[in-house]
């Protein structure tokens, strides 16, 4: 395998709680992972202790093949994306991107920065300050800062959530594009799973410290390995001790088949437009919400009903 | 709403004017009369004073002022930068250590100016201690010289610069820290290219703090620096005193005012420019 990042083992454990918790995964060259998790789950530790900023408690972190735990962060190939973009504020947009060559006393600066910002379109914003730009422009700069510098891997701590949502999606897709024409490994954390999911080559989930699956975003959606990861993915309802995703719920007037099938009390149905959720009651009192066809027979509160679901849509864990 | 504004104002205004710009006036005339037998002034109105400024006696007493202000000022930015560094980064202790920083100002400075006398005069406490340990034969000469006129006045003025830099570093994004080291830079880059720059602003306020009053120092050359160490306070004290001169000792002072104000509008348009 080419993993350009591997995480064995690492911990990261404070006085009080363990933020991380034995996390051992694979980062291949040139792949786009997002790391996803609530807020909380030790997604951004794990990130800041790939950059140098904390040091693990137990574990190797290796980058091309060798253990980067002496490193300090300005000796590691690998560079950051914040939250906040942490531009710095007394310097241009150009100075800002020509910052870490500089420091790297590379050749041919003042050029490479302003390829960079061709990339990420900001050419003609180089003489601008940080305040003077619009967030989607101090997005583009703290990434063309650390793209400048080819790192083994950019680690994006939640870099879209500063963002208005109108923008969200559209950087979402060129975010995607850039990584793709760049080829650099991307390692992007966030708590939204919609972004993880459209984004990621392969996603890791993550949950109070621990690393409960890594796939492509189909594996990790339609085959969670666990509750939280399922539940966390998306909506679903818990049959018994099975779930199904709302798209994949059937719910009729008349018992289709056995075994896969539930009788239930329609509780109310809303109208969201390309669809309806209709929302029913189960024997044992857990609720199901069905994803049907705004063209579907309509259902009535306090009618009874049949919730069913096709063969291998059922998600079981143990 | 305007009345009420200019009543909230008229206490401030009743006491500038009254101890502020009447004294001003005051010495503005003196500085254009003629000096009296026994002190005091007298008619006629001449410009004569000013003239004497150009002495080059009175010029390098001036000059000496600014390079032992100019000299503390560095010093106490150099000794005040890591000092705030420190605070800002010790957590639950900063409000100790800044409390630690203003303490000195619960006595009054005459006294801790004494004090530093008994510390460095010839039979003092560090003479004394370094000849009981043999290091040296004869007392080395710790008092009444530059040197000790700009220890006491570092001692004295390194609060008025720890203060503005360290709420400067306070209110550092530490993010910004942690960028400048992602993107490669060392400990010592970080300082020179982030967290300097990114002060400047309590850096030049605390500079303005120190160096002003570093400038008009009597009391310190005074004491510290015995009769040798004129500073340009010292002459201004003994023009009233001793000399009996208050046209000329008027004179130099609004001389020093007036230099002292041209230097901080060019530090302030310069700071504004982003130049410092």
């Amino acid at each position: 395998m080419n993993a350009v990042l591997e995480l064995r083992e690492v911990s990261k454990h404070y006085p009080t709680h363990r933020a991380v918790n034995r996390i051992s995964v694979n980062i291949e060259r040139g792949e786009f992972f997002a790391l996803l998790g609530p807020s909380g789950c030790g997604k951004t530790t794990t990130l800041r202790l790939i950059a140098g900023f904390e040091e693990p408690t137990h574990g190797e972190i290796r980058l091309s093949g060798s253990n980067i735990h002496h490193l300090k962060p300005y000796q590691r190939n690998v560079s950051t994306v914040f939250q906040n973009y942490a531009l710095f504020p007394h310097l241009t947009v150009q100075q800002n991107v020509e910052f870490g060559l500089h420091r790297r006393a590379e050749n041919h600066i003042g050029k490479r920065a302003r390829e960079v910002l061709e990339l990420v379109r900001l050419a003609g914003k180089e003489s601008r300050y940080p305040s003077e730009i619009s967030g989607g422009e101090r997005q583009r700069v703290a990434l063309a800062r650390s793209l400048v510098l080819a790192p083994e891997v950019l680690l994006l701590d939640e870099p879209l959530s500063a963002l208005d949502p109108n923008l969200r999606k559209q950087v979402r897709a060129e975010l995607k594009d850039l990584q793709r024409s760049v080829g650099i490994t991307f390692l992007f954390v966030t708590h939204d799973q919609e972004e993880a999911l459209s984004m990621a080559d392969r996603l890791g989930v993550m949950n109070a410290g621990e690393l409960q699956q890594v796939g492509t975003p189909e594996e990790v959606y339609l085959r969670p390995r666990t509750r939280f990861v399922a539940s966390f993915l998306g909506a679903i309802n818990w049959i018994g001790d099975i779930g199904v995703r709302p798209e994949a719920t059937r719910i009729a007037k008349r018992s289709t088949e056995e075994g896969r099938c539930r009788p239930a009390t329609v509780v109310q149905s809303t109208f969201l437009g390309n669809c309806v959720h209709v929302e029913a009651r189960l024997a044992d009192g857990q609720t199901a919400v069905a994803q049907v066809s705004r063209l579907a027979e309509p259902f009535a509160p306090g009618e009874a009903v049949y919730v069913s679901w096709e063969p291998g849509d059922e998600q079981t864990f143990e | 709403m305007n009345r009420l504004r200019a009543w909230f104002l008229a206490p401030s205004w009743a006491v500038m004017l009254a101890l502020f710009l009447a004294p001003l006036a005051i010495i503005l005339a003196y500085s254009f009369l003629t000096r009296g037998t026994y002190g005091g002034i007298s008619l006629p109105w001449t410009r004569e004073s000013y003239q004497r400024l150009a002495d080059p006696i009175y010029l390098a007493i001036l000059w000496r002022s600014f390079w032992i202000a100019g000299v503390s000022t560095v010093f106490c930015l150099l000794l005040g930068f890591p000092l705030a560094l420190f605070i800002s980064r010790s957590g639950k202790r900063k409000d100790l250590y800044l409390s630690l920083v203003m303490l000195p100002f619960w006595t009054s400075f005459l006294v801790r100016t004494y004090a530093w006398m008994f510390l460095l005069r010839d039979t003092g406490l560090i003479n004394t201690l370094l000849q009981k340990l043999g290091l040296i034969h004869s007392p080395l000469p710790l008092l009444y010289n530059d040197g000790a006129v700009i220890l006491g006045l570092v001692y004295g003025y390194l609060p008025f610069m720890v203060l503005p830099v360290y709420a400067t570093l306070e209110r550092l994004d530490r993010n910004l820290l942690e960028a400048s080291a992602d993107l490669g830079a060392r400990p010592w880059a970080t300082l020179t290219h982030v967290m300097v720059p990114l002060c400047a602003p309590g850096i030049r306020a605390g500079t303005i703090l120190v160096f002003i009053p570093c400038l008009g120092a009597y009391l310190t050359p005074d004491l510290l620096g015995g009769g040798k160490s004129v500073m340009i306070g010292n002459l201004i004290q003994n023009q009233f005193t001793t000399a009996r001169d208050w046209p000329f000792g008027s004179a130099v002072s609004l001389a020093l005012m007036a230099v002292v104000m041209l230097l901080l509008a060019v530090f302030v348009r310069r700071g504004e420019e982003g130049l410092l």
